[in-house]
């Protein structure tokens, strides 16, 4: 059980931070430049990842890891609890 | 009131709610000084982290470096909130469950090994000096500036406040004052940020009037900043003029190094639980994010403000805020086609860069200087980049109490990060070094007594460093980041992620990334100056960014060195086991 809780924190880990290299390194940096030939508002897309975007993306993964992980905690005591009373 | 008195006014209120605080959350034991107890609410931990991260660098500096960068600016946004992600999700709450005292800590119990502790210890030390001096010599240029007192008298005062709630309340006192400065400072930040936001885009969200249009006309001010720049010499605002390698070296060596930088860590021990602890990285990225994301509007106004305000403007005529900060000596004049404007463009305006000022006035009333002009260019100002937001309020005009509170805001956000820094050499003394390697039969009573010697003497060189500033200060930032990047991050990764990581390959990697990393750094900012250009660059990558290739050789070294030795023994597969379940 303790690998299956360590297994599904790793998904979680990986997929996170997948994103969290693609919204920063890939559209701040990397693609950076192609974005920019979209707008949104006055900001040319790239630039606005690269100075907003990315910092915005950043605290929302950051929650998104707090509800998965405390969400995944539960699952692992509970069964816990199943192990002991079977 | 006039601008003077007000500003005396509230950074005296602010001191004395710190002191006040301090007195209030006295520690008693080692645990309440090194950890507050493990009592602090996530919502005032993630508030305290905040202080504690956002120095007088991201205060006083950044938004000026980003208005002269432009996009290349960007990698100090991503870099100093991207960490925060690789913190929450891969090593605060496994340093939590672990449970102890400091970094080292767990360094030592993880490597078995006082050797490897010894090496951590010396990283740490190493990267929090480098940053207290630069939050000293922050304390000072506020001083000087807006209370005119001399610098280090303003350096003493500083460091007395400090001493106070630093030795007294140990992290608890310390965390409880950072929830204050947090406050004190974000509000100095966004005041000031939201009348600027108005007055040119006359959008109240600084965040949203940075897209805006120009408050009378129909073009947005990126496109207005681009064309502006443009024509004055410069790369387009919204463009990189860096290699897109090198921009990406430097982002991710700020990460990495965000995430090993010892004081930032600390700060995820004294929570109550591991879930808070991931809770509290969370609240902590959101309390910065206000403030990252309100600096690159800042800088933008900045820019946009200083251009209009002095390019073709005849010097008798010069707003006074750039008299003032002529007159001490961060922004510069030289009539270069002697005829009495000012002129702003690309390159540098004197030889050898800084200003070296003569007392003699020139014929318009400037300062002279007895550098020789650069010919190669026509621009005739030097300016500190450092000077833009404690300048912004005076340069669009705004009320005395704006610049007021800046000042206050100001001196929050140094002494609150030299409060931290200090707090994390001190316990690494006197914990580390002293209780668990040199005399480990010391009672705690005794090593509290240690820990606020320890606290004091550190505060004392971090005085000396803010009174006889090292020239080098701004060099060896790179080199905090890149240490903590190559060192500290890669053995706590390992560390928790994989097991099979032995004490060998562990000290290996750390003194492989530590050579590595600092010979480069040394041989490009100390020894050969005039080398350090793109062209003699490893792969085109600067110094501040060489701190993730160190990373990467610690990674390769370590690992194989440690495949090559006997595993870790079995109780160490059981801690890593531990640490891994919530």
């Amino acid at each position: 059980m303790q690998k299956d809780y360590w297994r599904s924190n790793l998904k979680i880990l990986s997929i996170l931070l997948i994103i969290w290299f693609i919204v920063s390194f890939g559209f701040g940096i990397l693609w950076s430049d192609f974005l920019d030939q979209f707008q949104i508002g006055g900001f040319k897309l790239g630039f606005w990842f690269a100075q907003q975007g990315s910092i915005y993306f950043f605290v929302i993964l950051i929650f998104v890891y707090v509800f998965l992980m405390n969400k995944l905690d539960r699952k692992y005591k509970e069964d816990l609890k199943k192990d002991k009373t079977e | 009131m006039d601008t003077q008195s007000l500003t005396y006014l509230f950074v005296g209120l602010s001191f004395a709610l710190y002191i006040g605080i301090a007195i209030w959350s006295r520690a008693k034991s080692t645990s309440d000084f090194y950890i507050a107890g493990k009592g602090v609410h996530p919502i005032a931990n993630g508030m305290a982290t905040a202080a504690d991260w956002m120095s007088a660098a991201s205060f006083i500096s950044m938004a000026g470096l980003i208005a002269f960068l432009g996009k290349d600016g960007s990698v100090y946004l991503m870099g100093w909130t991207g960490g925060y992600v690789l913190l929450a999700l891969l090593l605060a709450p496994y340093l939590r469950k672990f449970g102890q005292f400091t970094v080292p800590d767990f360094i030592g119990t993880r490597y078995y090994s006082d050797t490897a502790r010894l090496v951590a210890v010396i990283c740490l030390i190493f990267v929090s000096f480098t940053y207290v001096a630069g939050q000293m010599r922050g304390v000072g240029i506020v001083f000087s500036r807006f209370l005119e007192v001399d610098i280090n008298i303003g350096v003493i005062i500083g460091m007395c406040i400090v001493f106070f709630y630093a030795v007294l309340g140990g992290m608890k006192g310390i965390t409880y004052t950072q929830v204050a400065q947090y406050c004190v400072l974000i509000f100095a930040y966004l005041v000031p940020a939201i009348f600027i936001s108005i007055l040119i885009t006359g959008n109240p969200i600084p965040q949203l009037g940075f897209g805006d249009t120009l408050i009378d006309s129909s073009t947005y001010l990126l496109d207005k900043l681009d064309q502006v720049t443009s024509d004055l010499g410069f790369t387009a605002y919204t463009q990189n003029s860096k290699s897109t390698l090198d921009i990406f070296c430097i982002t991710a060596a700020l990460m990495f190094g965000t995430a090993g930088l010892p004081h930032v860590i600390v700060r995820f021990f004294t929570v109550p639980k591991v879930s808070d602890a991931r809770k509290s990285a969370g609240y902590a990225l959101v309390f910065i994010a206000i403030l990252y994301s309100t600096a690159p509007a800042v800088s933008a106004f900045a820019r946009m403000n200083f251009i209009d305000s002095v390019q073709e403007v005849e010097y008798q005529y010069a707003p006074s805020w750039f008299k003032n900060w002529e007159n001490i000596g961060l922004i510069a004049w030289k009539d270069k086609n002697k005829d009495g404007l000012i002129q702003y463009s690309s390159g540098d305006a004197l030889d050898g860069i800084k200003p070296r000022f003569t007392s003699e006035i020139g014929k318009n009333g400037e300062r002279l200087v007895s550098n020789k002009a650069n010919q190669s260019n026509k621009n005739e100002i030097y300016i500190d980049r450092d000077i833009m937001v404690l300048a912004n309020p005076e340069i669009a005009n705004l009320p005395g109490w704006v610049i007021a509170l800046v000042a206050a805001g100001a001196l929050a956000a140094a002494l609150s990060t030299a409060a931290g820094l200090l707090l994390v050499i001190s316990a690494s003394i006197s914990h580390d070094l002293l209780k668990k390697t040199i005399m480990p039969s010391i009672t705690e009573k005794q090593e509290l007594f240690y820990a606020r010697c320890s606290a004091a003497i550190a505060i004392f060189i971090a005085g000396l460093f803010g009174i006889y500033p090292p020239g080098f200060v701004a060099q060896v930032v790179a080199f905090a980041f890149g240490l903590a990047a190559s060192t500290i991050f890669p053995a706590l990764l390992m560390g928790i992620f994989y097991k099979r990581l032995n004490k060998e390959g562990a000290i290996a990697g750390m003194i492989t990334g530590l050579i590595f990393t600092t010979s480069y750094i040394i041989y490009f900012k100390f020894l050969n100056t005039h080398l350090n250009v793109s062209d003699n660059w490893f792969m085109g990558i600067s110094p501040e960014g060489f701190g993730i290739i160190g990373m990467l050789i610690n990674f390769i070294v370590a690992i194989i060195v440690s495949s090559l030795t006997k595993k870790p023994p079995d109780n160490i597969y059981r801690m890593i086991d531990n640490i891994r379940m919530p």
